[in-house]
């Protein structure tokens, strides 16, 4: 038995792990194709979306750049053409001009000056001595000779402060002037400076070289060689993509890049920023997957474990009741077996008896022609034979329930008279009563009409009730009182028994299937089960009442339909009809 | 006191057929003895045999025999001999096919061990029966 129900266990546990395994995996792998599949959506367009807001950005602040560059050597050719040769080696008038512009443009310009074609500064106005200062080696005077226009890089030149030269060429009978603007570089700084977004987005301008053309933030790698490979990359893009991902040598970190070329070509203006900051919303929504995922895992698996716990504990409770039914089957099947095997030799008997009852009866007739009037024994032959007779009889008695009980089984409907089968099924349970001390009582009304029902099936109920009421008396003795009347068009049979009655806690489950108070093994707890059944399939009720060590009742409500009493007629009128017509 | 009279008028001719050989005598002797012109039969065939040679004004048959049927039995008797009343016996404790073979034509049943005066008046009543139509 423990190895069984070992067995059952690790059955069962099978059952439940199959079932867990299948559920956690129908329910989770579309949840996590569903979300890489959104989450990679939503990072695409996320992307698409940023880059363009950044890409806008930048080339906003380049045309801006590009608009203050061009404004600005605008202001300087527009004066180099006004101005005269005199003026222009004239100090006064770079100091009044400068300060115009200064006035006008927000000491954007930090100086002018005059420089003729040997790079010796004529004429000089601003803040430092830069008069006849020698350039004719500084790399932007010999692209200003060559150029009509120029703008410098940024770089320290002789006032070691970081600034740029916008110069304009003018040939006066050909003796060339060169005039010169510095332009302060924090003014220009500020012009890049606020595009700023975020924690560590930020813009800057660099040269071809890569050397900074604004002030760069304090962390930034200063390296030159890393920006210069942004000018290829630059090349290499296509129009539309400016927005560049990178990862630092240095730090690490992932970057981002927007660069856009000013100048014509000769700057480049770049935007960077952290790839967590400029993405921190996919961070946000990874990390808000990664609950949903955690939290949607858990209540599966979760569910799952529950679910299958519950089914496994409902399939074992089926099995349980299968099992159970099984046994009942196998009872039902017995019985079956045993009523078939009484049929076959109930009829065996009937046809020897039948015989003897026969050769008896000839032993009379042959009596008769026999002159043994005076025989002494005479009387007490005739009274043998007739007790052959007698005695066969009851042989046929018995076989005949036998054989009406055999057909345990049949659901046929018949008409049939209940009193009839209280009789019946009585004098069945009347051996077994015997023993136990219990002694029938019937009083069974007159003129009860007959009932539409199957005579075995309410044979089966009535037994039931009575091997109840006999095993709850089998050691005390009892009385059972059945009673049969009449009452408002119901038939109603009651059974009621002096018995050690049920108790109230157990009253209302007695009709339950696999109730029983039986020790293991003696009931299945399905006999009034099923007798509920039959008989509210004949629309009839019973109701129970019982008190302790006083003893129980049952009531049973069989109807008697309009149908049926028509039918009773009808039988009645049958024979005299028959009787008529012969 | 009617046997008496049946057997002035006319001797009621019987046909006994049962496979339970016993019975069969038995039940000979006493009809025989009541004055009946009584022929025995042990299976449904010889019945058939005998039907075919003389005629018989009522039939006693058993339902339950080895070779043949008795409601079998009982279809062919009434087939050759539309007027012959038969009274079926049965050992068995359902009537359903004892009531099956008056659907099929038999006069009335019997069921075994049965008394003889039952019998005889069965027997009586089906040639009444037959006499009468």
């Amino acid at each position: 038995m423990k190895k069984d129900k070992q067995i059952q266990n690790t059955y069962y546990k099978t059952i439940a792990k199959k079932m867990l395994i299948t559920i956690i995996m129908v329910s989770i792998t579309p949840m996590i194709v569903a979300s890489l599949i959104i989450f990679d959506r939503f990072k695409n367009s996320y992307h698409g979306k940023v880059g363009a807001h950044l890409d806008e950005l930048v080339q906003k602040h380049k045309q801006n750049i590009d608009t203050f560059l061009k404004e600005r050597s605008g202001n300087i050719k527009f004066l180099a053409k006004t101005a005269s040769y005199e003026e222009l080696k004239d100090e006064v008038f770079l100091q009044k001009s400068l300060l115009g512009l200064q006035q006008a443009y927000n000491n954007v310009f930090v100086d002018l000056g005059t420089i003729n074609d040997k790079g010796v500064q004529l004429a000089y106005a601003g803040p430092f001595q830069l008069k006849d200062a020698q350039y004719s080696d500084a790399q932007w005077f010999k692209n200003a000779v060559k150029n009509q226009y120029y703008i410098s890089d940024v770089f320290l030149g002789l006032r070691g402060l970081p600034h740029f030269i916008v110069t304009v060429k003018k040939n006066f009978n050909g003796e060339e002037l060169i005039l010169r603007a510095t332009i302060d570089v924090m003014a220009f700084n500020s012009l890049v400076e606020n595009l700023r977004i975020g924690k560590t987005g930020f813009a800057y301008i660099i040269n071809r070289k890569g050397s900074f053309q604004t002030k760069a933030s304090l962390d930034l790698n200063t390296e030159e060689k890393n920006y210069a490979e942004l000018f290829k990359k630059v090349k290499e893009a296509k129009n539309g993509e400016r927005l560049i991902e990178k990862k630092d040598e240095h730090s690490g970190k992932r970057l981002i890049y927007v660069v856009s070329s000013l100048k014509g070509g000769e700057w480049l203006m770049v935007y960077q920023q952290d790839y967590a900051d400029a993405f921190s919303s996919i961070k946000i929504v990874r990390k808000i997957a990664h609950t949903i995922f955690g939290i949607g895992t858990f209540c599966i698996v979760f569910m799952a474990f529950f679910v299958s716990w519950r089914i496994v504990k409902r399939i074992a409770c089926i099995d349980r009741e299968k099992e159970m039914l099984n046994q009942q089957v196998i009872e039902t099947g017995k019985l079956a077996s045993v009523g078939e095997l009484a049929a076959g030799i109930a009829h065996e008997i009937n046809n020897p008896v039948a015989i003897m009852v026969e050769e008896s009866g000839w032993m009379e007739d042959l009596l008769e022609e026999e002159d043994l009037q005076k025989t002494e024994n005479l009387g007490e032959f005739k009274r043998s034979l007739k007790q052959i007779k007698t005695q066969g009889k009851r042989c046929k008695e018995i076989t005949y329930k036998l054989l009406s009980f055999a057909r345990k089984t049949d659901a046929r409907i018949d008409e049939v008279h209940v009193n009839e089968i209280i009789d019946e099924v009585v004098s069945l349970s009347e051996q077994r009563a015997k023993y136990a001390k219990v002694f029938f009582n019937t009083k069974l009304g007159e003129n009860l009409p007959l009932l539409s029902l199957s005579k075995s099936e309410m044979q089966q109920v009535l037994l039931n009730f009575f091997n109840n009421s006999l095993d709850a008396m089998e050691k005390t003795g009892g009385n059972i009182d059945i009673t049969s009347s009449l009452h408002n068009n119901d038939v109603i049979i009651e059974i009621k028994d002096n018995g050690p009655g049920i108790p109230k806690a157990n009253l209302v489950r007695i009709f339950d299937p696999f109730f029983t108070t039986k020790p293991v093994g003696k009931g299945t707890g399905l006999g009034l089960a099923i007798c509920y059944g039959i008989i509210k399939k004949m629309g009839g009720d019973i109701k129970v009442r019982s008190s302790i060590n006083v003893g129980t009742a049952f009531i049973i409500n069989l109807p008697v339909s309009e149908q049926k009493e028509q039918k009773e007629e009808k039988i009645d009128l049958l024979p005299d009809q028959l009787n008529g017509r012969v | 006191m009617s046997e008496n009279k049946s057997i002035h008028k006319e001797k009621i001719r019987l046909l006994i057929v049962d496979d339970e050989k016993g019975y069969v005598n038995v039940l000979y002797n006493r009809l025989n003895k009541r004055g009946f012109d009584v022929t025995k039969t042990f299976s449904g065939i010889e019945a058939i045999q005998e039907l075919r040679k003389k005629d018989f004004d009522v039939a006693v048959l058993d339902l339950k025999m080895e070779d043949m049927d008795g409601i079998e039995v009982l279809k062919i008797l009434k087939k050759m001999e539309p007027d012959l009343e038969v009274i079926m016996l049965t050992g068995h404790g359902s009537k359903e096919a004892a009531k099956e073979g008056i659907n099929c034509g038999a006069f009335d049943y019997l069921t075994k061990p049965c008394d003889l005066e039952d019998l005889l008046t069965k027997i009586r009543d089906g040639y009444a029966k037959r006499t009468k139509t």
